[in-house]
């Protein structure tokens, strides 16, 4: 027992609380130094080197890096380039990290853990000789310089002590780096080096390639003009004392996309955004930061400008543009005025590293140039690179490191380049970062909790799981799918009624709760889909092999069994573990074709009939319940097996037996939701799809009027009813739009944990379904897994762990989910988008399509052979066209002459890829018919192209369910509204 | 402290201790003349007094419960109002469902020890109160306990020691540390009320852990054994029981030796029989 002494802290909290805690300080804390003779060291914890080697020209002598909590927090990326090693990380600065920064403190455990690198964790906060107390009238942050110090001094004595003994070795230095010139100064004083992290980089042999990654905090005019050019920003005690005061509001400052002169602010309590115009009442605030605002007097108030006024200065001087374009508006009197506001203050800055691109110095040789960012509500970027050339025709990515008030942009710095413009590789890691999305390669420490290969089917499995091996499971997917998470069966029994097995993958057998494996599957929270890649949530080992329930092979389920009568009706519901052998893995086709070939009578034709008949029956229920059948665009790229590059663009089909699996996948997950709920009503995981408010509707509405059709959304029933009659002779598309523009009114399901909501309001909507959840899909949603181990728990298959059952954890857990699926959502569009302009790289086309919307100043077209939309403009701005539409809002329609656009109207449109903003490739459309001379194109030589008199697209029509959420998703499955 | 870890990445808690190690345990025995024995215990932060009044007649006319022939423990647990450290104050010190509950398990781990059938219609009252409450409390109110009968001079059999287990976290570094440096056991013993609060599911073994060198590991000798498992809401799966049962179990034994040794020095410097 090692208890030397105690210490009592006394931290005060508001003014009447008193913590007392006891520090306990240690003599058996080693110093990692494999110079030492003094410490007991164990092998394990000797990281540093005995004779480090010096590359910085200020400090010759071989030395250990001590480094400042502001080094860790602002240099990161300088940190993570293998350059620095032989480093000692002091708790005091650890802890600081974590506090300040879970990305840094995340990063910096990377670090640790990587055992090149020699750094080592020093508990100077537990040491006997390195702990000191804080004094009278100390802060903290001057107390942890301190000790920072103190620490410092300690190794430099420490690890030279024992020099005496081994006088043949070199003495070893201990230098302190730190931002904080005054912590500078003092060290120096007390006889430690210490350097700032900019002299101690740019003194390395090839510094270069670091110093671009050095944080900039300042930054020195070249000119002589040193005025400001942005009013202060508030210290945060003003703030705090302003919005306790009410005189200041604080809320996330949301930037324009089209205008960089505007932006919003989303205040708590208000209505309405907050607007604020010009640079200066932006003040240096960047979007997603959280910002404190002043309310400017009622008279000031604006309106927002609806301009596009993209930030194209050439050259980047430090001087305020003239906005008076933005002043030239005239706020008309009868309109009404948006509550606008300036920025006093910042309260959190929420920058991330942003992807974008080199906009080289004009001046040769030059090391300041411009970042372009890719999001253009991101401002520009001032950054330092010897290494423009090179990176001007790559993506790249930039940290943003502070604004100062003399500088027009802020300053940043370069982390790293991501490979050339254009290139499918860098395009598609772009989108992931944007989006973004964790993609690493898995740690080894996640890898570690893989088991080990062989995998065998033990005994005790055996003995703890129901055999099912015995049974005719097989699995239907897209083609291609290689992270099968569910297999199906159907059997007569001998009361006459059908035996239905759902079997899903046993992912929760492999992830056990906790691990590193665990942590990353739920940080990850979902694969992601792109057109040519997939991004698992698990590592392959599982979601490929394992888990994935490919054909005669022995596999570990969750399996669900019901006992159905011939009308489907549930008699009997059982939960168990099971070990099942799939017959066959087919494909939606494959299974189709087997239930219509009437020669087939083996057991798996027969099961999946039987499946199929009871599949509609439940569809057919479900509808009655006034499920909603919603419609979205879902396009599949044939992708070029060498090049990866989409040859060929084509809407998804749809069989029956897709159907038939979404039909038991839901039921499975409503059975599932069901029982958890039971069992666990304050902590389990559900998914809920909230009503959309009335007003959503509006447009919907609007259209149906439009061809004679009463919408009525009073309820998701009457909606259902409403859609199902809404068809029109000439256009047999009509239906499908009509149910694309439903699926624009909706909400976006979420989940979310039970205890957090009331009973009612854990409503399905689109599916009509009072309680719901995910089950099914656990190889490649997070969701599921936390599903399976309540159901476990529930039938005593498995333990709980506490944060299984807290409540609040889980509602985190939630919020990262919906997040991370939202993401991937987009993510998933993105590509497809991606793919189509690669696709229309080289083409112009002509396409048939449809007026889905109608606009003030353009007509939204969708192409049903691609699943494309996009915009067909019908005026721009300071061009004067000969053609001349007039705009009807309550018909809802564009008129020139005698030619009249609804919504619904068939269209014949050119499709050609617009390459002028290399950041921004962008889709642009034409339009050929109906042909409006001096506005449409004229008609291509090529025949085939002209359009028949009545358009009627080539494929059946296609409907995609609500439900189709469910079991939908895989390979390329997933460009759904509501996910 | 949510979501964070009770063992460190270098094996350290929060408050410096590693996962097998219990607070500083300081004691004080005879501490009121008043009663027939008392003793004052510190383990860290949690502050606790005990006094024992007997063997005296029972009071309260004699219920008829004691024809058996055998002697009566009585046991009051409580809490002092201002004892929480975290701040709160507590409503009443005594008679809510749990200092009830409380009092009743601190009798059964006192039965355990005390030779009831030397005393017929004879009564013991332990009183036990918790003046400053850090986690630990019932087991540092147990171990007071045993003290304060010693020191009435009343023949225990064994010593009644208890201490907490709580699972820590499954990270990595700590399944890997408490393997090659303890060779048994999982988790962190004798909690703090930091530690207490995050939620982990916490084991409370009281044991007769004997003398230091005899086994006890095997279990032959189990029938004084008072286990008594307590947890916030977690439920524990058994796979998890042994690892924090041995735990728990070598913390008692290193409470038994400190608590002997406190005793001995107690002895040769206070001689009771001249008290
Ligand atoms: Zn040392």
């Amino acid at each position: 027992m090692l208890t030397t002494k105690t210490f009592f802290r006394k931290t005060k909290r508001g003014n009447i609380l008193k913590i007392v805690r006891e520090h306990y300080l240690r003599d058996d804390i080693w110093c990692g130094s494999n110079l030492c003779s003094i410490c007991k060291h164990k092998s394990k914890d000797l990281v540093l080197d005995e004779d480090p080697e010096s590359r910085s020209s200020l400090y010759p002598q071989g030395h250990y890096l001590v480094l400042d909590t502001n080094v860790v927090l602002d240099q990161i990326d300088v940190l993570e380039e293998d350059a620095l090693c032989n480093v000692i990380i002091l708790q005091t600065v650890l802890e600081e990290v974590r506090h300040r920064s879970s990305n840094v403190y995340k990063k910096l455990r990377d670090i640790i853990g990587d055992p090149k690198r020699k750094f080592y964790v020093f508990v100077n906060e537990h040491h006997k000789d390195t702990y000191i107390e804080r004094e009278p009238r100390e802060n903290v942050n001057d107390r942890n310089d301190r000790a920072i110090r103190v620490a410092a001094a300690w190794y430099q004595n420490h690890v030279n002590a024992s020099k005496g003994a081994r006088k043949e070795k070199q003495k070893v230095d201990v230098v302190l780096l730190t931002d904080d010139a005054a912590n500078r100064d003092k060290a120096i004083g007390e006889g430690i080096n210490a350097a700032s992290m900019q002299d101690y980089v740019a003194s390395l042999i090839d510094a270069g390639f670091l110093q671009d990654k050095l944080c900039k905090r300042n930054y020195v005019l070249e000119g002589e003009s040193k005025t400001p050019l942005f009013p202060p920003h508030l210290t945060p005690a003003q703030i705090h004392d302003g919005i306790k005061s009410r005189k200041l509001l604080q809320g996330t400052f949301l930037a324009s996309r089209e205008n960089f002169l505007e932006g919003s602010v989303n205040v708590e309590g208000y209505e309405k955004f907050i607007l604020l115009q010009g640079k200066l009442a932006l003040n240096r605030a960047v979007d997603g930061d959280i910002v404190a605002i002043e309310l400017l007097p009622e008279d000031q108030w604006s309106v927002p400008s609806d301009l596009v006024i993209q930030d194209e200065e050439e050259d980047p001087s430090d001087l305020l543009e003239d906005e008076t374009e933005l002043k030239a508006i005239k706020v008309p009197k009868n309109i009404q005025r948006t509550p606008t506001g300036v920025v006093v203050g910042i309260i959190r800055r929420k920058w991330r590293q942003y992807c974008g691109i080199l906009q080289p110095s004009l001046v040769k040789g030059n090391v300041r140039h411009m970042f372009v960012p890719a999001e253009r509500k991101i401002p520009r970027v001032r950054i330092e690179t010897r290494q423009s050339e090179n990176l001007s025709k790559q993506r790249i990515i930039v940290a943003i490191d502070s604004w100062p008030r003399n500088s027009r942009y802020p300053l940043g710095h370069f982390v790293r380049a991501l490979g050339n413009i254009g290139d499918k590789e860098t395009e598609n890691e772009v989108l992931l970062l944007e989006h973004d999305i964790p993609h690493n390669r898995f740690s080894d420490a996640v890898l570690s909790f893989l088991p080990k290969l062989p995998w065998l089917i033990t005994e005790a499995d055996v003995t703890q799981r129901v055999d099912l091996r015995h049974i005719d499971v097989c699995s239907v997917d897209p083609p291609g799918c290689t992270d099968i998470d569910d297999a199906l069966h159907c059997r007569e029994l001998e009361n006459g009624n059908l035996e239905v097995g759902v079997h899903i993958a046993d992912v929760s057998h492999f992830i056990r709760p906790g691990t590193a494996l665990d942590k990353e599957a739920a940080s990850r929270g979902t694969t992601v889909y792109l057109v040519d890649k997939r991004i698992d949530m698990v590592p392959e080992l599982l979601s490929s092999n394992l888990c994935s329930l490919r054909g005669n092979e022995e596999r570990f389920a969750f399996s669900c069994v019901w006992e159905m009568d011939e009308k489907a009706n549930i008699i009997d519901t059982k939960f168990h573990k099971s070990i099942i052998r799939s017959r066959q893995a087919m494909t939606y086709e494959e299974a189709q074709l087997k239930i219509d070939d009437e020669t087939q009578q083996d057991s798996i034709a027969k099961s999946l009939r039987g499946l199929n008949s009871l599949a509609k029956k439940l569809k057919a229920k479900r509808f009655e319940n006034g499920a909603l059948v919603l419609a979205s665009p879902e396009i599949r790229f044939e992708v070029d097996s060498e090049t990866h590059d989409p040859i060929d663009v084509q809407a998804k089909k749809l069989r029956e037996t897709n159907s038939m699996v979404e039909e038991f996948m839901l039921l499975a997950n409503t059975s599932v939701a069901k029982k958890i709920v039971q069992d666990f009503p304050e902590c389990s995981m559900l998914r809920r799809h909230p009503e959309p408010p009335q007003a959503n509707f509006d447009p919907l509405v609007k259209a149906g009027r439009n061809r004679g059709f009463v919408i009525n959304t009073a309820s998701g029933k009457e909606l259902a009813t409403s859609l199902n009659e809404a068809h029109t002779e000439d256009n047999p598309y009509f239906n499908t739009m009509l149910r694309i523009l439903a699926t624009r009114c909706m909400m976006q399901a979420v989940y979310f944990t039970s205890g957090m909501l009331q009973p009612e309001e854990y409503f399905h909507y689109g599916l009509a379904c009072p309680i719901y959840t995910h089950f099914t899909s656990p190889i490649r949603r997070y969701a599921d897994i936390m599903v399976h181990r309540l159901l476990a728990v529930c039938i005593g298959a498995d333990a709980t762990y506490p944060n299984l059952l807290d409540k609040k954890k889980n509602h985190e857990l939630c919020y990262n989910l919906n997040y991370r699926n939202r993401m991937a959502q987009y993510a998933g569009r993105a590509s497809v988008a991606l793919n189509t302009h690669l696709f229309f790289r080289e083409k112009v086309q002509n396409e048939e399509g449809y007026v889905l919307f109608v606009r003030k100043n353009a007509l939204q077209i969708l192409i049903p052979k691609y699943g494309l939309e996009g915009t067909l403009y019908l005026s721009k701005k300071g061009e004067v066209s000969p053609v001349n539409f007039i705009y009807d809002e309550e018909d809802q329609s564009q008129k020139f002459e005698h030619i009249v656009f609804h919504s619904f109207d068939p269209v014949v449109v050119q499709l050609s890829l617009d390459r002028s903003n290399v950041q921004h490739e962008k889709l642009v459309f034409k339009l050929v018919k109906p042909v409006i001379p001096g506005f449409s194109i004229p008609t291509k030589s090529d025949p085939e192209m002209v359009p028949k008199s009545n358009i009627v697209p080539k494929r059946k029509t296609e409907e995609k369910p609500t439900g189709s959420e469910i079991s939908g998703g895989k390979r390329g499955r997933r460009k759904k509204q509501k996910k | 402290m949510s979501g964070q870890d009770l063992v460190s990445d270098q094996g350290l808690r929060v408050d410096g201790r590693r996962a097998n190690e219990l607070r500083q345990i300081r004691v004080r025995m005879g501490v009121f003349g008043q009663s027939d024995g008392s003793a004052y215990l510190e383990q860290g932060n949690t502050k606790v007094l005990a006094a024992v009044y007997g063997p005296h007649q029972p009071r309260g006319g004699g219920r008829g419960g004691n024809r058996s022939g055998t002697g009566i423990i009585n046991c009051q647990y409580s809490m002092a109002v201002f004892s929480f450290s975290a701040g709160e104050r507590k409503k009443r010190p005594r008679g809510d469902r749990k200092t009830q509950e409380t009092s009743l398990q601190l009798r059964r781990a006192i039965e355990a020890i005390v030779q009831v059938e030397l005393y017929p219609r004879s009564q013991i009252d332990v009183f036990v109160e918790v003046l400053q409450s850090d986690g630990s409390d019932y087991c540092a109110a147990v171990n007071a306990a045993t003290l304060a009968l010693i020191d009435a001079g009343i023949p225990i059999k064994d010593y009644s020691v208890g201490c907490t287990a709580t699972i820590a976290s499954m990270g990595a570094s700590e399944e890997v540390d408490s393997k090659d440096e303890t060779g048994s056991g999982t988790g962190i013993v004798d909690a703090n009320h930091m530690e207490e609060c995050t939620g982990a599911t916490t084991l409370t073994v009281v044991a007769l852990p004997g003398a230091p060198g005899s086994n006890y590991e095997s279990d032959t000798d189990n029938s004084g054994l008072v286990v008594v498992a307590q947890g916030t809401g977690a439920r524990l799966h058994l796979s998890r029981l042994e690892g924090l049962r041995q735990r728990a179990l070598q913390g008692c034994r290193d409470t038994r030796v400190i608590l002997d040794q406190a005793v001995r020095f107690h002895l040769t410097t206070h001689d009771p029989h001249f008290i």
